[in-house]
């Protein structure tokens, strides 16, 4: 008998979208059920971007980005946004550099000032950017070298997978480049990246369409023009041979390793690429799962597991080439060989046997929840639709992502795992130097 | 740069805070049901909130990580199955003041994720194999925890703040964990799993009386006599010497700093609030500009409060480079006493009341951030009605009240400094400040 089925429902969020003269692309989302707003502004440059000698350039500039503009001293855009009772915030991905705001609805024309502002041309100066190279290394020195597994994996498998440095470098940088940095690297990257034709701006919430219409050309109209650089070929062959390396780190106290394998490109073969979001699922979501039920539960090899597409956990806002993770935490002394095999053996039943009754129907019931929680925060529509914009033209996706994974089938399914084989893999292991 | 200045746009007027639509029942078996009306995602959440304090440290971490490992029906992994079929998952933690279940789903599916709900409570079995895997999970990942700064350091902060209270140690110890027999946690849930002083909270796209209803029809038969466990108040902070924990090798310093706080109702805590926005409380505060903006010593220093059922405490917190452990003291304690000595601008205060009201519109606007607030409340006591008098405190709390509070709780004087680093490079610096007491990590 079929497993009975979940009617995965579906967002409406209307869209409305349009191009300022200058070139900006705009995308509005209204939803009038709570009186917050979202506001991004995302520019299509990130970390494959960034030159050779200046790793971490991407992400210390999305810092110089917060100290000031034309019309705002250092510091005024924190308390201008937290003065009007909001938060903020920017992140530096793969390909894109976002920055953003959730506020009360009553300041948006204020959040869309200081967002042109800045677009205009943040102040780049010696003091500032020596200031933002000393709190990027303390930002470093939390979140990797302070801690066990720190960049682990996404850090440290893109140097295993790939061979250019536009894929394999450190986004977060060595302190040595962070260092050599100046001002004219920091006023060039602007020139050529921060165009507002390679910029999107979406506005989420509590707006009236036509008022924020022309809040946005009264701010952003007069943005001067300049077109979006050509983006560089980043494709990478696919391997042709396993890889795999083991570094020691020495406050990690359990072995973990990582595993990735390439898959179709995000954005052109979206439906090729779409099985492979829903099989790291069905593979590691929850204590029904494939490999969680047998890796932690029968075998005991494992004690922790997550399965995800893309180094930064983004499905759907990274392009080619981007892969499927697997990674997993041992227990002391877990022998990683071990598990590499069973995540072959479980691969190969998977694409052999197929599915259980009713098991690709509740992980994509799980998958639209997931999707659809992260749409009701304001802000999680404006980054999402300036994204989808960018690298999509459509962000509407958004509405359809619930359906579009429940649409995926046990046959593509098995397909897509079928192509997980260890000859296409790359693994990085951790040894555990901080073992008592 | 361009001629002329731009002005920065005023605000609109603002909005008022509104209360969502919502019903609250005690059902008969003592549970407390509140449901409230968020309908933007077809999906509900669910919190329930259990009384736990006092409970035995090594058993109670090891039950959350084992209640849903199969009841008399269902297998661990039945549960987790029959709960994506509706799109739900349901996950347990716990810490001094309680045991708490959430989860969320979609809101087609409340009864089902009700109905397993109600069977775990009821009947939760702890089949011995499985809570042999789950306790050398949990003893994995507080190894894991204990090589982690962070962990360490607030490890050695609550033991250095609470002594002898419950909440001194919150974190068991593997060979503790390693002890638990399967016995002892079927007794633990027969003793302290029950309905009385519980408060179930959803959230969601439901109409909030038939999700009562929903609620008292799926839990009604769980039932069982209320064991009261009342926590001693949390014992107010003595001063001492700055605790150094070493930790050889660190390439940064964890600072924290204690300081004296009150509960959400009482009549301080707005203006404290306020005092603490203007310490380290969000980003524009005069700590963050001067240590992060203007001396570049750290990422992302912070300050809270936090309330607990037996008493609340202000916490500051902040990971700093190892080479400027002592001037980043020096800053904070300068900026603490800066804030108790001398009244804030005014304008300075309207910025962090700003940002005090308007997180608040922003917290009730996920379903997620209103179930969590709801549960957080009705755990202490309140209910949502509390934001609209809470706002009213913050709207008029005065300079002259929030420079009160500042100097009744921000003072350094009354702060219980802890700091884990490498004491052989930071013991100097710090004992050019401040007495230092040193001790091993762990210890």
């Amino acid at each position: 008998m079929a497993a009975r089925r979940s009617r995965i429902p579906a967002t409406k969020y209307p869209v409305e979208r349009f191009t300022l003269d200058n070139g900006l692309r705009v995308v509005l989302t209204p939803d009038r059920s709570a009186p917050v707003i979202g506001v991004a502004v995302v520019y299509d440059v990130g970390i494959r971007s960034e030159p050779e000698g200046r790793t971490g350039f991407a992400h210390l500039f999305e810092h110089l980005m917060f100290q000031g503009s034309e019309n705002l001293e250092k510091l005024a855009h924190f308390r201008h946004v937290q003065g009007a009772g909001g938060t903020f915030n920017g992140s530096t991905h793969l390909d894109y550099t976002d920055y953003f705001e959730t506020l009360p609805s009553n300041a948006l024309e204020r959040a869309l000032f200081l967002e042109a502002d800045r677009m205009r041309g943040p102040r780049l100066t010696e003091e500032n950017l020596r200031n933002q190279v000393d709190v990027v290394k303390e930002e470093i020195r939390v979140n990797v070298l302070n801690r066990p597994y720190g960049g682990f994996p996404w850090l440290k498998l893109p140097p295993v997978m790939f061979d250019t440095f536009p894929n394999a470098h450190d986004g977060y940088g060595s302190f040595d480049d962070l260092e050599s940095a100046t001002v004219a690297d920091a006023a060039d990257f602007f020139r050529r990246y921060y165009a507002c034709g390679n910029a999107v701006l979406a506005v989420s919430g509590d707006v009236d369409v036509a008022e924020a219409t022309g809040l946005i050309e009264r701010h952003f109209g007069d943005v001067p023009a300049r077109p979006a650089p050509a983006r560089p070929d980043f494709t990478e062959p696919d391997l042709a041979a396993e890889r795999r390396t083991a570094y020691t780190d020495p406050l990690a106290p359990l072995p973990a390793v990582a595993s990735a394998w390439r898959v179709p490109d995000p954005v052109s073969d979206f439906a090729g690429y779409l099985p492979y979001v829903v099989l790291a699922e069905v593979l590691t979501d929850g204590d029904a799962s494939r490999l969680v039920e047998r890796l932690v539960q029968r075998d005991r090899t494992v004690t922790g597991l997550g399965g995800y597409l893309g180094f930064m956990g983004d499905p759907f806002d990274v392009r080619d080439p981007t892969a499927l993770l697997l990674q997993a935490h041992l227990p002391p002394g877990g022998d990683v060989d071990k598990v590499l095999r069973t995540f072959d053996e479980e691969l190969d039943r998977l694409a052999t046997d197929g599915l259980t009754d009713g098991e690709l129907a509740r992980t994509q019931a799980r998958m639209a929840t997931h999707l659809l929680r992260d749409t009701d925060a304001v802000l999680g529509r404006a980054l999402r639709m300036a994204v989808l914009e960018q690298q999509r033209d459509d962000p509407g996706l958004l509405n359809e992502l619930p359906r579009l994974v429940g649409g995926v089938t046990d046959e593509q399914i098995r397909a897509a795992a079928a192509t997980l084989r260890p000859e296409r893999r790359a693994s990085v292991e951790v040894v555990a130097g901080g073992a008592r | 740069m361009s001629v002329g200045v731009r002005e920065l746009p005023a605000l609109g007027p603002t909005r008022q805070l509104k209360v969502p639509k919502q019903a609250e029942r005690t059902l008969g078996n003592g549970l407390t049901v509140i449901a409230v009306r968020r309908p933007a995602v077809p999906l509900v959440e669910l919190r329930l909130w259990m009384p736990f304090g006092r409970a035995h440290l090594a058993r109670g971490a090891t039950l959350a990580q084992t209640i849903l490992s199969g009841t008399a029906t269902l297998t661990a992994t039945q549960i987790a199955a029959e709960l994506q079929k509706v799109g739900g998952g349901l996950s347990a933690g716990i810490d001094p003041d309680r045991l708490m279940l959430s989860g969320a789903g979609l809101v087609t599916g409340l009864d089902r994720m009700l109905e397993i709900l109600a069977d775990v409570l009821t009947g939760a079995t702890y089949p011995a194999d499985w809570v042999q895997t789950e306790r050398e999970r949990l003893v994995d990942r507080i190894q894991v925890a204990q090589s982690q700064p962070a962990h360490l350091a607030r490890t050695a902060l609550l033991k250095r703040i609470y002594g002898r209270h419950p909440y001194a140690v919150q974190t068991p110890e593997p060979d503790q964990v390693r002890a638990v027999r399967p016995a002892a946690l079927r007794r633990l849930h027969a003793e302290r799993v029950h309905p009385a002083g519980a408060v179930l909270v959803l959230v969601g796209d439901v109409q909030p009386d038939r999700a009562v209803d929903a609620a008292e029809r799926a839990l009604a038969g769980w039932t069982g006599p209320g064991q009261e466990a009342e926590l001693p108040p949390a014992p107010p902070l003595e001063t001492g010497p700055l605790l150094l924990v070493d930790r050889p090798g660190s390439v940064q310093s964890s600072l924290r700093v204690a300081l004296p706080a009150v509960p959400r109702t009482h009549p301080d805590h707005a203006a404290l609030q306020l005092a603490n926005l203007l310490f380290g409380g969000y980003f524009s505060s005069r700590w963050t500009e001067n240590i992060r903006e203007d001396k570049g010593y750290t990422y992302g220093p912070h300050s809270g409060i936090e309330h607990s059922v037996a008493g609340s405490v202000l916490v500051a917190a902040a990971e700093v480079a190892t080479e400027v452990t002592g001037p980043a003291l020096l800053e904070t304690m300068y900026e603490l006493g800066r804030l108790a000595s001398l009244p804030p601008k005014p304008d300075e205060l309207e910025q962090a009341r700003q940002y005090a009201l308007g997180t608040l519109q922003l917290g009730m606007s996920t379903q997620a951030g209103l179930a969590s607030l709801t549960s957080a409340y009705a755990g202490n006591g309140l209910r949502l009605d509390f934001l609209a008098e809470h706002a009213a405190r913050l709207a008029k709390a005065t300079v002259d009240d929030v420079a009160a509070a500042a100097a009744r709780y921000l003072a350094p004087a009354r702060a219980v400094t802890v700091l884990l680093g490498d004491a052989e490079r930071v013991e100097g610096q710090l004992a050019a400040l401040t007495p230092v007491q040193r001790v091993a990590a762990g210890s």
